[in-house]
């Protein structure tokens, strides 16, 4: 596999996700507009925090006048499952040069990190010559244009665009296509049972700590039933 | 002003957590529990964000015949499971949905 066709391959596993995420991308620009903030600033949020839910919540928090180092430290709270996926790829992407590691940490999403991973494992062990981070390059640029753009017409056309279609299943929808086949052993199905599971019970829990905390639940059961497997 | 000092704290921390382990790694040894943890990343944490969105109707757990949803999404699970192609299994969950909401 060249760049080229690591990067469409990319692209094109970030797609059906793209159709889940427009939408929230045309709803976080109508929010952050009714929380009071400017076009321009709204804009560039997009790319300088360049994270959905995160970027909802810090709208919210702006128009609710909430303090800077409260409103800093729930974003980062919301984040903090990213950290799991930047584990997860870290051992791929070892080999590169560091402007490729601070690129593709910044393109970092759910979306962009599910559309990869499964191919980015299945791609031959990381080497100088080898292209697998362009998978990771190709489904995060696809999710950073399709999110700038969708910003864009939130702030632009607003609430006259339809926003209630459903569309937003996409996203559940290509999860699914993604997690199940990659569920192969015992160990795994656990870990998937535990962390949904716990995620749903704990999804109360302010700030998205329970998707986090479901997460986390889900490793350990899963390596502790490897272990006691061999 | 302060918003944009907001925005870059709050950009600079996501960032930061996003780079995390990337930038680490190979400048630490992590324990060999951490690395036995890494090959459950992807199901634990997609299905993490993919549960609720099934089985909670506006933060109630809601398991019945008026959470189409979740059915839609059962049904979405065992076209993945039997076909592993994800524009399938994406159709299949659309048109299941659609059909339920018309029921």
């Amino acid at each position: 596999m060249n760049r080229l066709q690591a990067f469409s391959l990319g692209l094109r596993s970030v797609m059906p996700l793209l159709l889940g995420v427009a939408p929230f991308g045309v709803i976080y620009g109508v929010v952050a507009l009714q929380s009071g903030i400017p076009p321009l600033a709204a804009m560039a949020m997009s790319s300088i925090v360049f994270a959905g839910s995160a970027q909802f919540l810090l709208a919210q928090l702006v128009g609710a006048g909430a303090p800077l180092l409260l409103t800093a430290g729930a974003v980062g709270l919301v984040n903090l499952r990213h950290a799991l996926y930047s584990a997860s790829v870290a051992p791929v992407l070892a080999h590169l040069p560091r402007r490729w590691k601070l690129l593709l940490a910044y393109l970092l999403t759910d979306e962009a990190y599910a559309a990869a991973i499964p191919h980015l494992l299945a791609a031959a062990p990381p080497s100088r010559s080898s292209a697998g981070h362009w998978i990771l390059f190709g489904s995060g640029f696809g999710l950073w244009a399709g999110w700038q753009v969708a910003t864009l017409a939130g702030v632009l056309i607003g609430a006259q665009l339809p926003s209630n279609l459903g569309l937003d299943f996409a996203l559940p929808l290509t999860f699914i296509a993604i997690v199940v086949p990659m569920v192969d052993s015992r160990a795994l199905f656990a870990a998937a049972l535990v962390a949904g599971a716990a995620a749903v019970a704990l999804a109360a829990l302010p700030y998205k700590v329970g998707l986090f905390i479901a997460a986390l639940a889900g490793l350990v059961v899963g390596a502790a039933l490897t272990r006691t497997a061999k | 002003m302060n918003l944009w000092w907001l925005m870059l704290a709050c950009g600079g921390l996501t960032f930061g957590i996003r780079y995390s382990f990337i930038a680490a790694e190979g400048h630490y040894q992590p324990p060999p529990w951490f690395r036995r943890l890494l090959p459950f990343v992807p199901v634990a944490a997609l299905t993490a964000l993919t549960a609720p969105e099934l089985l909670l109707v506006q933060g109630e757990l809601i398991l019945g015949g008026d959470n189409p949803r979740l059915w839609a999404g059962l049904v979405a699970i065992f076209v993945a499971a039997l076909w592993r192609n994800t524009l399938l299994t994406i159709g299949c969950g659309f048109l299941a949905l659609f059909a339920l909401q018309r029921l």
